[in-house]
Order: C-alpha cells, then structure tokens, then sequence
C-alpha cells in the first residue's frame, strides 16, 4: 500500500463449473496479502474464506465477481454471483449441510461446512440470496480482530 | 513435532519433492480425505495425511498454510500436481501404506518420542 490510510482494491472474475481453475483468485489473494505485510493469522483466515466462496462460486453459480479491499485496519471480501440463489439461506449455513454432486464429493469438496466455514474465519458476516438471480456475500475480517462466532 | 525424514522412513515413503530438506518440521499432524475438513480444522503447519491426489488438494493446503502431504494407499498426483507443490514449495510425500496404518506408525512416533500430540 502506498500509505497508512489508503485501500487497495482488485477484483477477481470466476466462472462457475471451471474446476481446472479453482484456487487460483484465493491463491492470487493470498499471496497478495502476504505481499502487503499482513499478519499471517489474518492473511490465512481471509485466504480460507475466498477459497471457500471460489468453490462454492465454482460448485454452484455461473459467474462471480470477487471483490478485494485492504483497508488499513479490515479486509474486506464481497462475493456476487449470478447463479440460482439458495433457497434456505439459514439450511445452507448449517455445518454438514450439502447439495453437493457426488463429482464435487470427489474432488474433496462439498461437505457442507463452505459457508459455515467462512462465517467462522469472518469478523462481519453477510449474506444475500434470490432464488434465480444469484448469491451476495459481504465478509469483514479485521486485522489481529478475533474471530465472533 | 515430527521431521520429513522420520515421515519417510516410519511410511516407508517417497519423497515426490526432491528439493525439499529432509530436516523440515511439521507441529501437527491432520489426516483427511475432505478438503473441506483441511479448510476447517487442521492447524497452519500440520502435515497432511490424504489418500485424494488431484489438483485441489495442493492448492487448499496452500491456502491453509499445511506444511506437507503424504499420499497414501499408493495414490500418486500427476506430474503437473507435483510442478505446482514444488512452485509453492509444498513438500509432498508418497506411501503405500493405508491411511490408518501410516496414522498408527506417526502416531506411534509422538507418543513414543515424548512430544505429546497436542
């Protein structure tokens, strides 16, 4: 960052079904916050959730936008895709709950803990669904902040 | 606490990295098939046990600071798998043992060399 006050911000396309690269936006991300000096405990738990949402973005949508804001005290990761929403926003944050193909099982994934995962490594959780239209997370992780659930 | 070469050598095992140094050291040790659980509960620094080698399982254990992953069973991951473990300087390792023996022998190990488990 060039200053003590300023933001950095990138953003980062992911396309639904693209299992060949998944990873990747939370790799780029990863190595970004490593890159800008973050504290390895803050710079893991925001890694974790942006692989999180990339898998669930890969797993179940078309396409997201990821969104990355490093601000001098918070990062802050907004996720919003166009995908067929989550009917039962509250079902879907409960660990071990999962409509995962038995594909995505293969791959190591799908266990239903994705988004109970990403609440937990979060400071501020958000999230928005329409059925039809797509999914909206907002996730807050402040840097040396501990963890509220 | 336990070393790569002492890894090795209690699994029988191959190390897939060559450039690794035998002398690094995992905290912990974690063993999984669900990436999902590695991403939840393994601790930065434990050494991962897993008999699923694709893709994905090096780059979720990049992103939860996993320290190494022993394949079991014989599962070996493709080349390009290893080239992007070597990029990320992942030590991986290779066993024929199953996944609970080569538990039962590192297990074993810590209790024996007095470091505790936890």
């Amino acid at each position: 960052m060039a200053g003590a006050e300023s933001s950095f911000h990138r953003e980062f396309p992911v396309k639904g079904g693209d299992f060949a690269k998944a990873g990747n936006a939370a790799c780029e991300i990863k190595e970004l916050l490593k890159d800008l000096g973050l504290d390895p405990p803050t710079v893991r738990r925001a890694a974790i959730v942006a692989y999180e949402a990339e898998m669930n973005v890969i797993m179940y949508a078309w396409d997201a936008r990821m969104e990355l804001t490093v601000a001098p005290d918070e990062v802050r990761l907004t996720v919003d895709d166009r995908g067929p929403g989550i009917p039962d926003v509250e079902l879907a944050l409960t660990e071990g709950y999962s409509t995962a193909t038995a594909e995505m099982r293969e791959l190591g994934f799908g266990a239903g803990m994705g988004l109970p995962n990403i609440k937990k490594n979060a400071d501020v959780f958000s999230i928005e669904s329409e059925v039809g239209r797509g999914t909206r997370l907002d996730i807050i992780i402040r840097k040396n902040g501990h963890r509220t659930s | 606490m336990i070393v790569l070469k002492d890894v090795l050598a209690l699994l029988e095992g191959e190390l897939l990295t060559p450039a690794t140094s035998p002398e690094a050291m995992f905290r912990k040790v974690f063993a999984s098939d669900l990436m999902s659980d590695v991403l939840t509960a393994a601790e930065p620094g434990a050494l991962l046990l897993t008999g699923l080698a694709n893709g994905h399982v090096v780059s979720a254990c990049s992103v939860a600071d996993i320290a190494g992953i022993v394949f079991v069973q014989g599962k070996r991951p493709a080349p390009e798998v290893i080239g992007e473990a070597l990029a990320k300087n992942l030590p991986l390792m290779a066993t024929k043992m199953t996944m609970f023996e080569a538990c039962a022998r590192i297990a074993g190990r810590i209790e024996d060399g007095g470091h505790g488990r936890r």
